[in-house]
């Protein structure tokens, strides 16, 4: 068959940016290999560790498991729309503050969730509901306890607090 | 993946049409099964055809009897529905504990229903709350809609619209869930409704049944010490590297106990 060709418009941290992909191309390369935005990671390729969240119209998606012509028309936030220049974002101060990663490839989509979850349920997050709201993202080095800590901080902060 | 046409459509009659011009199609729900499944190269369609633009297949409806949810509304929207946690909190809780959130931003109820997972959840609260499955063509009562492992009541061409489930006095639904998946090892949804106490069982058989032993020890009343002497059929049981057959059939007790007893 034929490669089925289609383009795409999207706006990905606040730019707009078009493409022609095949119809097949999921919306995690299209990200990292025609937009160069490779903050956003590959890890398990099978919907089951978290690397790959972006946030698609403010909701957390895994970006492998969407292809890019769905995104067709949406708005995008990747780990690169977040920082304001050399200034982090609190989520990501937070993770900084408390040594929330060892090798830090989960780092992105951990992040990217977390404003998932600060969206859906508010600045002042108790360790179960972190936990519980972390359950579609994977970590192998940290344990996990420091995530829940720089989750619960970057919550706060988000809020004004700290 | 292997390459495949695209197409979005805008009207179920469109997509209906363009299923049957496609050599062998597929209707895209949320994609969180599907996807995966056509990575693996499990699935090969010619053409996907996307649902998400069929504005009639979304949004949920509440009346004093019944809920009624479109194919397309996600599992995150079920679970933050006002109207679904008032009537009955029981669905809103199975919806929110699929998968994960970023799964459940995607996944969505007609796609749950027409993959038939054996170890899907909302299989098990169609049966129980003896839901109506509507589709482009008719309307399938949930008892008739589960046929076997992955196999539904559906003709290929059929595009679920909604699916209304009646309003229970009481509900609960208990999964003892793979710590890794979060899909159901046993899940059993029981409810009290007009036509008596039903149960709908998942991830213990091939396909999703209804808990016809436990309904009959339970005898119309609400309670679980009725259970402890069923006796239930560990050879009908799933068997894999989760959960043996015998583990299943004395999960599937423990869970319907620990279910009527929240619904007291």
């Amino acid at each position: 068959m034929a490669a089925d060709k289609q383009s795409v418009n999207m706006t990905v941290n606040g730019k707009p940016v078009s493409g022609e992909v095949e119809s097949r191309t999921l919306l995690v390369h299209f990200l990292r290999e025609n937009l160069r935005l490779t903050g956003t990671h590959v890890g398990c390729d099978t919907s089951q560790c978290g690397a790959c969240v972006v946030l698609v119209n403010g909701k957390s998606v895994k970006s492998c498991t969407m292809l890019a012509v769905q995104a067709d028309g949406a708005e995008l936030v990747t780990i690169e729309g977040l920082a304001n220049g050399s200034e982090l974002h609190p989520m990501q101060q937070a993770f900084m503050d408390n040594h929330g990663l060892q090798c830090g490839f989960c780092t992105p989509g951990m992040i990217m969730s977390a404003l998932d979850i600060v969206n859906r349920n508010g600045n002042d997050l108790d360790e179960a509901t972190v936990r519980k709201e972390l359950e579609g993202n994977i970590c192998r080095c940290t344990g996990y306890h420091n995530i829940v800590k720089a989750v619960q901080a970057g919550a706060k902060a988000m809020g004004g607090g700290s | 993946m292997y390459e495949f046409n695209y197409q979005k459509v805008e009207s179920v009659s469109a997509a209906v049409a363009a299923l049957k011009n496609a050599d062998d199609g597929k209707f895209l729900a949320g994609g969180q099964t599907m996807l995966p499944t056509m990575k693996h190269r499990l699935a090969s369609p010619s053409d996907v055809i996307d649902l998400s633009g069929i504005a009639e297949l979304k949004g949920i409806k509440a009346s004093a009897d019944t809920v009624t949810i479109g194919a397309m509304t996600t599992h995150a929207e079920v679970a933050a529905s006002p109207e679904v946690q008032k009537a009955i909190p029981a669905l809103a809780g199975l919806a929110g504990n699929i998968g994960d959130p970023a799964v459940r931003n995607r996944g969505t109820l007609g796609g749950s229903i027409a993959n038939n997972d054996p170890a899907a959840d909302y299989p098990a609260a169609v049966i129980a709350l003896g839901a109506t499955v509507k589709t482009d063509r008719r309307e399938i009562a949930g008892d008739d809609f589960f046929t076997g492992m992955f196999e539904t009541a559906l003709e290929e061409d059929e595009i679920i619209v909604s699916v209304s489930f009646p309003v229970p006095r009481a509900a609960a639904y208990m999964k003892f869930e793979n710590p890794a998946s979060r899909y159901a090892i046993v899940g059993v949804f029981v409810a009290e409704t007009s036509d008596g106490i039903r149960i709908g069982v998942t991830g213990a058989t091939p396909c999703a049944h209804r808990g016809l032993r436990l309904e009959a020890a339970l005898a119309g009343k609400l309670d679980s010490a009725a259970l402890d002497s069923v006796e239930l059929p560990v050879d009908k049981m799933n068997s894999d590297i989760h959960a043996s057959a015998e583990y299943r059939a004395h999960l599937v007790k423990v869970m319907a106990k620990r279910a009527v007893d929240a619904c007291n």
